[in-house]
């Protein structure tokens, strides 16, 4: 690896001075094996990661099952895979399931969607101008340190115990991710591109629009991974404080009357759907952020 | 009012200065972009007759305020400054004596405390397209391509984008970049990236070219050929250059006229005229008159500082 990219720094040091195009193509496609041989090695890291975690993953569950079935842990209190494994497919052959994922999926969606709607623009227009920030910062502040939870109560007097209180749990629990990362991309841009942007005539809009908005996308990003993960935080708090059907009443109901299956169930489809949205995204951003990978 | 704007920034603007200006005249006439709010209107650079020189300094004084104190530093002291169209003058001078705060005037990032700069009869108070900055770092936008860096400030000016990629393709030509356009500024080397920094500026068609020690963060080896090539280059587009550096040979090899600079607050030393023949290359290093330059621009910055020659 060392070896390799060695190679590299040294071609592009010698490449640095004028040279012929023909030259060029053949440097060109040299880097392009490099890369892909450098890909090809970072696949194989990558499988023999995928290995090792499964090894583990595997071995727990299987401690688990053994400990259950022998007795070592009281399978009443605690469960076992197997167990949990027919519940789920119990819950979702008779529809249980379904109802409460797409329950908790629409107040999810409801609220970070309104929360990336409002959140994004708030934290842009607070970082951007010194005068919003210096009115709204303290108001800010005030409700981003505090437990979003504690305003269910006065959500469900405002709202009732539907939909609309929880979504505006979830909103309020996802929308300060957004608002401070997009605050900090818009204090944080490079004063040197912004001059680059005034030494060619760009006009306050331009500003933004070209220096502004793209130096701020590996921050939204950031933003959206924080919110996404709090705003499921949120649906599941909603719907444990109160309210007839999604993933965090099933759990809640499960666990008071003793079935533990079921809530490892309603656990397992959480965690499997937080680790589908953070995923996704973490893949969204390599996509858009490939400028920043360089081929040296 | 955008046909204007467009017809403005395509014809010939003025003399024999620009390259590449006759085939544009006609593109210039196609359907503009949609108005921008707040967009500034371009001087009308067809019409405008102006007194030379081009560009007229005028007992200029920039001073600067220190952020926590208060304290105000001169900067420049009462500099006059005339170029004519074509030439290309250097001004250089020990670090900090002000020569970079001077150029920024003239670009007009930096406001003077008094006097007056005027490019082509209109007076600088701010940035304008009359006047392009090539900085000394690249500053290229990271997340825009090499073709879209180049394109950047016609973008600005709401060009369409099919004809500034159009125009931006005889520069990425000039400067040698053919077959990286679509590459993203990390991928190029420092030199790739300054020649990008170049071009961003030549394709706005500035009556002044300004250039902001631009070698002065590359390597001696990537340096001299970068020289070299904008030698080469200027020998093609013959564009009015005010430059600043501090390397005394980079001055003399591309300048008609180099300015010494005082020490801080700046004053002009001496004015040197370079009486090499044009078109220059690399080679007028050996030539006798260069040598004899060079220490001529020495002496003065020697003599200015009150140091003694070694």
């Amino acid at each position: 690896m060392n070896s390799d990219a060695a190679v590299l720094t040294k071609k592009s040091f010698l490449d640095a001075p004028s040279r012929s195009r023909a030259s060029a193509d053949r440097q060109n496609n040299a880097t392009c094996r490099e890369i892909s041989r450098f890909k090809r090695r970072k696949l194989l890291d990558h499988l023999k990661g995928h290995a090792l975690s499964t090894a583990v993953f595997v071995t727990v569950f299987a401690l688990w099952e053994i400990a259950s079935r022998t007795g070592l842990v009281d399978p009443m209190f605690s469960s076992s895979p197997s167990a949990v494994v027919l519940t789920g497919i119990e819950l979702i052959s008779d529809g249980t399931l379904a109802k409460h994922v797409l329950a908790s999926g629409k107040v999810y969606v409801l609220g970070v969607g309104s929360a990336i709607v409002l959140g994004v623009p708030i934290g842009v227009a607070t970082g951007w101008f010194k005068w919003v920030n210096r009115a709204f910062s303290p108001l800010i502040s005030a409700f981003y340190t505090m437990p979003r939870i504690a305003l269910m109560p006065v959500f469900i007097i405002w709202f009732g115990l539907g939909t609309s209180a929880k979504v505006a749990l979830v909103l309020l629990s996802a929308i300060f991710p957004l608002i401070v990362n997009m605050q900090v991309a818009m204090q944080n841009i490079d004063e040197e591109y912004k001059r680059v942007g005034i030494a060619y005539g760009a006009t306050q809009w331009q500003l933004f629009r070209t220096i502004a908005l793209p130096s701020s996308v590996p921050f939204l990003l950031t933003g959206l991974r924080l919110s996404m993960g709090r705003g499921m935080l949120g649906v599941i708090a909603a719907e444990i404080f109160g309210g007839a059907e999604g993933l965090g009443y099933l759990i809640q109901y499960a666990g008071a009357t003793f079935q533990i299956d079921v809530v490892f169930v309603g656990v397992v489809v959480i965690a499997g759907f937080g680790v589908i949205v953070d995923r996704s995204l973490a893949y969204f951003a390599t996509r858009v952020d490939s400028w920043k990978i360089t081929s040296s | 009012m955008n046909e204007i704007l467009a017809r403005e920034l395509e014809a010939p603007a003025y003399g024999p200065a620009l390259l590449f200006s006759e085939s544009e005249s006609g593109a210039g006439l196609a359907e503009p972009a949609a108005p921008i709010a707040g967009r500034r209107k371009l001087p009308d650079m067809m019409a405008r007759q102006y007194e030379p020189p081009l560009l007229a300094v005028k007992d200029l004084v920039i001073t600067y305020e220190h952020q926590k104190t208060g304290a105000q530093t001169e900067a420049v002291h009462c500099v006059s400054l005339d170029i004519e169209e074509g030439e290309f003058v250097t001004i250089v001078g020990l670090s900090g004596c002000g020569k970079t705060s001077f150029l920024n005037a003239v670009a007009g990032l930096v406001k003077a405390v008094s006097g007056s700069i005027t490019v082509a009869g209109r007076r600088v108070d701010r940035p304008g397209p009359d006047r392009a900055v090539v900085f000394q770092k690249a500053t290229l936008l990271p997340w825009r391509t090499v073709m879209d860096n180049i394109t950047y400030g016609l973008e600005l000016r709401g060009i369409p984008k099919q004809q500034a990629r159009q125009k931006a393709g005889r520069y990425v030509d000039l400067v040698q970049l053919r077959g990286f356009e679509h590459f993203h500024p990390a991928a190029l080397s420092g030199g790739m990236q300054q020649r990008v920094n170049l071009a961003r500026a030549l394709v706005t068609e500035p009556y002044l070219l300004l250039l902001d020690e631009p070698f002065a963060a590359l390597d001696a080896i990537t340096r001299e050929s970068m020289q070299h090539e904008l030698l080469a280059i200027w020998n093609q587009t013959r564009k009015t250059v005010l430059m600043v550096t501090h390397q005394i040979d980079e001055a003399v090899l591309l300048s008609d006229r180099v300015i010494v600079f005082s020490p801080r607050p700046a004053r002009i030393a001496a004015d040197i005229r370079i009486n090499l023949p044009r078109p220059r290359t690399g080679e007028v290093r050996f030539d006798p008159v260069f040598e004899q330059r060079t220490k001529e621009v020495f002496d003065v910055i020697h003599q200015s500082t009150g140091q003694v020659v070694p």
